[in-house]
């Protein structure tokens, strides 16, 4: 099921045409998955130029990054996640229970230092219970955090019931729907944190050991474990970093809208794990990268606003981005799908077919 | 997850040994939990608050229990093929509006075509979800994901800003739900004869095993002979009809039908099968236990309702109780295998 788009080298030859392989072999970066979504990328962009002549405006792109700063945060961690062979459900609740911690704490006059404290406490310890409940007790990642979505959005309508807390200091509020100083007005503080924190996820994952030990425990968890790495520990470190993130995109989202109230954040934990998906990142783990991640945050936001801008229903924009993600899982597929049939259409006339690899052989089996 | 790799598939010979009633006596253990759950909250509820076993509220419980036991039925029968449908909630809601909206303008549509039209949308996008599955081979969680999108995004393109109001149904219609034969709700009494017939054809028949059987082992399923793709094909379709049939009961019971209809069902849904004990990797559990989950999440509900407790609290119950049912589901099954192992290795010697 692994498409091995960038592991043209490692295969044998077998059937596949020999030009092709010799510009796999010259050229692997043009075979890369992160490749075709730049492309995919800038399409958008041209798309998007000639649909409207205010999509490369400083506003557009604030406006961008104000609606969509959550969710491209919430991606990252999400992302090593994944790689490491789980899935964190919670995370759009995470942010719901932070914004409500917030609000709560906040109407009963705490001084906003302490709220951060304990909102950057609990997302630690709410990421901790999903770590813990999937490394030590065995669980699966699936269902723990199905469980905690719920559960966390629970003690989120719990904090605040019906109320709505908006009474939040302008110092505050401001940050949330301003832009950062000296960037001509484009950048909002969220888009600012996010390819700071994309930076930081992007070194970890890919130049240190640490990093590459979330790839080998996602490939295969039996030799990553066989190898010495501390399997569990580090699950439930990428798990607690997610909590942690999380609550901070809780605060960023309280902020932005001026407003904390129970269903913040509801159902986002979809548009994340589509954004994650449609960056290339394998659903079994151990494949994918951080600039896929990012080059999945712009086709995702870029593809919206084009529809925005062209007065297409907001509302419905799930079609295209539901399209886009059955696109990218189909479009990883696509390799093992024409060598599928190359095997089956000839092998009428000559011997029997060896029969499908495998790992092909467990049709719609999950993570 | 349960122990079903011990489990064997058919049994050739009445005397199948030991491991197997074994594993049958946990199974019942499992589902008689879940009564045993039911029952005191039951009796401590009433015991508080006597207008809880009152007639009405039972009858209230029950209304609210059809719609979602109808809905676990088909998702067990997807979870134990080791898939899942993220998309009912989306499907419920577009047959919602499609159905309700042929009595537009004339009331004497036959409520049965309207029930057929429900069934067809909902058929169609369970086989658009199985082909998807079967045949692009991509893991269901992403593409019920995807499907889960999309149908809400279409929904939301057909439905726009209207919506389909109470008085635009005919009474008969709307009617349904308050229906009873001796006090039990028409519609309790269709679901639990549909989930009876479920359970009996994942019970005992071949095809019905056989989805056990991928979903304990895919590719032992697979060496076995058994047609993988038509299996879960057929689950995914089954699914999506009785989520198609679901959106009717929907539309009959609150009247109202906007695009945002069952939104958010899908965890709901899972939530009652996995803490019906159906364990989410597939390859065990019963369609009787996730009708069971259902009703006791419907019961906690109207339960904190009628004790005055704000229905708040109700989500992080529900999530709390899943976290406890597949944390004992855990625990049972490390036991199990280690009483099976221990009996083995006795007999071995």
């Amino acid at each position: 099921m692994q498409p091995d788009l960038d592991l043209a080298p490692g295969k044998p030859p077998g059937p596949s045409r020999p030009g092709l392989a010799s510009m796999r072999a010259r050229a692997p970066w043009a075979f890369r998955w992160e490749t075709g979504l730049a492309l995919i990328v800038v399409i958008i962009g041209v798309a998007g130029v000639a649909a409207s002549p205010n999509f490369l405006t400083s506003a557009n792109l604030f406006n961008l990054g104000l609606s969509n700063g959550e969710i491209a945060i919430m991606a990252l961690p999400m992302t090593l996640i994944i790689i490491s062979g789980e899935i964190d459900l919670s995370v759009s609740s995470t942010l719901g229970m932070s914004s409500c911690l917030l609000g709560f704490l906040w109407s009963r006059h705490w001084p906003m230092i302490a709220i951060f404290v304990v909102i950057a406490i609990v997302g630690l310890a709410a990421g901790a219970f999903n770590g813990l409940l999937v490394t030590r007790v065995g669980l699966p990642s699936l269902a723990v955090t199905i469980g905690t979505l719920t559960l966390y959005a629970g003690i989120a309508e719990i904090l605040l019931g019906p109320n709505t807390v908006s009474n939040f200091p302008t110092a505050y509020t401001n940050l949330g729907v301003n832009a950062v100083p000296f960037t001509g007005n484009a950048i909002t503080y969220s888009t600012a944190i996010f390819a700071v924190l994309a930076v930081i996820f992007g070194v970890i994952l890919h130049a240190t050991p640490a990093g590459r030990s979330i790839f080998a425990m996602g490939a295969s968890p039996e030799a990553a474990m066989f190898a010495g790495i501390r399997v569990k520990r580090i699950k439930t470190v990428l798990f607690m970093v997610s909590g942690l993130v999380c609550s901070l995109a809780g605060v960023l989202y309280t902020f932005r809208l001026s407003t904390a109230v129970q269903n913040n954040g509801v159902g986002l934990e979809l548009d994340v794990v589509a954004i994650v998906l449609v960056g290339g990142i394998s659903i079994f783990g151990g494949q994918g990268s951080i600039p896929g991640v990012v080059l999945g945050v712009l086709a995702f936001v870029g593809i919206q606003n084009v529809l925005l801008l062209t007065n297409f229903n907001q509302e419905a924009s799930g079609v295209v981005a539901g399209g886009l993600l059955l696109l990218s899982v189909f479009g990883r597929n696509a390799a093992s799908y024409s060598t599928r049939l190359r095997q089956r259409l000839p092998a009428r006339g000559r011997r029997p077919a060896e029969g499908p690899a495998p790992g092909q052989a467990t049709a719609g089996s999950q993570p | 997850m349960t122990a079903t790799v011990l489990r064997r598939e058919p049994p050739e010979t009445p005397a199948e040994s030991g491991s197997t009633k074994l594993t049958e006596r946990v199974y019942r253990i499992r589902e008689s939990g879940i009564i045993v759950v039911l029952a005191l909250f039951v009796a401590v509820t009433a015991g508080i608050q006597h207008r809880f076993v009152s007639v009405s509220n039972i009858q209230f419980v029950l209304v609210n229990t059809a719609i979602f036991a109808l809905l676990a039925l088909g998702e067990t029968m997807v979870v134990v093929s080791r898939n899942v449908d993220l998309s009912v909630g989306s499907v419920l809601g577009i047959s919602a509006y499609l159905s309700a909206s042929l009595f537009g303008g004339h009331h004497g549509f036959p409520v049965p075509v309207v029930f057929g039209a429900g069934l067809g949308i909902g058929l169609g996008w369970g086989i658009v979800n199985g082909l998807l599955v079967a045949a692009g081979r991509v893991p269901s969680l992403v593409v019920t994901l995807a499907t889960l999108y999309i149908i809400r995004g279409i929904d939301i393109l057909i439905v726009g800003g209207s919506m389909v109001t109470a008085n635009s149904l005919p009474t008969g219609f709307l009617g349904i739900p308050k229906e009873t034969v001796l006090g039990v709700p028409d519609i309790a009494l269709a679901v639990a004869v549909v989930v009876a017939a479920g359970a009996y054809y994942l019970r005992s028949f071949r095809s019905g095993r056989e989805l056990y059987a991928i979903g304990s082992n895919p590719e032992a399923a697979r060496l076995a002979g058994i047609p993988i793709g038509k299996r879960v094909l057929f689950a995914f379709a089954v699914s999506g009809a009785i989520a198609g049939v679901a959106g009717v009961l929907w539309a009959a019971q609150y009247g109202t039908v906007d695009s945002t209809a069952g939104s958010g069902y899908e965890l709901t849904v899972v939530t009652a099968v996995v803490v019906g004990g159906v364990a989410i990797f597939g390859g065990s559990g019963s369609a009787v236990g996730a009708a069971l989950g259902a009703l006791l999440l419907a019961t906690i509900n109207s339960a904190l309702y009628v004790l005055g407790i704000s229905d708040f609290w109700d989500q992080a119950i529900a999530g709390f109780l899943l976290i406890l049912a597949i944390t004992m589901d855990r625990v049972i099954s490390v036991k199990l295998t280690a009483a099976l192992r221990l009996r083995s290795t006795r007999r071995a010697a």
